[in-house]
């Protein structure tokens, strides 16, 4: 399976999703530069996070302006899989890929410290090997991770199953409690929390690593024959 | 030359948790008379004549100047000093 890893200026935990992709899971994974990546024949796209543009006028928005969006549109269409994390999250909710926006953490703080959430939804081609209901520790680090949607919005997300990680202990003020939703077509996820900094038991966690196992089982169900 | 002036706010029912901070603030310096602070953003566009001037503006906010999701915004559209 082959990861691509859209590197933005001011991305910062690039290198720990190509960690993730290529040591802990052991596929192929390339770092790609915005400007110059290719994203056509990549099995799925890894959208890191960070600080793109210095978070200026708001957190992803200038970033989801690049042409790089307009590619990760065609693969989104396409069903290729797509998972923001943190700035990749907020690019994918700012470019309007996932519904809702971030605000300021309601304590205003940037927060960087595990945070356990519960798998809502574990039908997912990034869920799928945990267990639903099951509670996870996984890190934040962020200061706009305040998810924030309308109340009709907020139906839509739950009516379709599209929350798929919640907060246990709510440390941000998200509507909800969300850390994490999917688009309806099942293929586009974003969350807050790093699964990408919980792969290995030496980092505190290894629960992130069964979100990337799990999309590397989907990937070789779908494509590979008779695996 | 244009001068646009653009005012982007918090629309109502969107928690504001800076503008809480400065109110908080505010009380604490002895202004108990103040009730709610709400941030928001101020941008001064300097833009060549063009007939589409007003629309053009709008786009610029839905598409990138505000987040219509949490946003509202407005604007004023000045004779501006040729550079």
């Amino acid at each position: 399976m082959k990861f691509a890893v859209v590197v933005f200026p001011g991305s910062n935990c690039d290198r720990d999703m190509y960690y993730a992709a290529k040591d802990a899971l052991g596929e192929e994974a390339d770092l790609v530069w915005y400007q110059e990546a290719n994203l056509d024949g990549y099995d799925a796209i890894l959208i890191p996070g960070g600080f793109s543009y210095g978070d200026y006028l708001r957190s992803g928005a200038i970033a989801s302006t690049s042409d790089i969006v307009k590619q990760l549109r065609t693969q989104a269409e396409k069903g290729i899989p797509i998972l923001g994390v943190c700035n990749g999250f907020q690019i994918l909710l700012e470019s309007g890929l996932l519904p809702g926006a971030m605000l300021r953490n309601q304590n205003l703080k940037f927060m960087c410290h595990f945070e356990n959430l519960v798998v809502e939804n574990n039908d997912t081609l990034f869920t799928s090997k945990y267990q639903k209901g099951e509670v996870v520790s996984i890190p934040i680090a962020h200061h706009d991770g305040n998810y924030y949607c309308d109340e009709e919005t907020l139906a839509k997300l739950k009516e379709n199953n599209q929350i798929v990680f919640s907060y246990q202990n709510n440390p941000n003020g998200s509507v909800a409690d969300i850390a994490g939703i999917i688009n309806e077509q099942g293929n586009v996820l974003g969350m807050m929390p790093h699964p990408e900094r919980a792969v290995e038991a030496i980092l505190n966690s290894d629960d992130g690593f069964k979100l990337f196992q799990s999309m590397l089982e989907n990937w070789r169900e779908r494509y590979v024959a008779g695996a | 030359m244009k001068l646009v002036k653009v005012h982007i706010t918090l629309k109502e029912g969107v928690l504001d948790p800076q503008g809480k901070a400065v109110q908080g603030s505010l009380n604490t310096l002895g202004y108990d008379n103040v009730q709610e602070v709400r941030v928001g953003k101020y941008l001064e566009l300097t833009v060549t004549d063009d007939a589409n001037i007003e629309k053009e503006i709008e786009d610029m906010c839905n598409k990138l100047l505000a987040n219509p999701v949490i946003e509202n915004y407005s604007y004023t559209v000045e004779e501006g000093v040729t550079q």
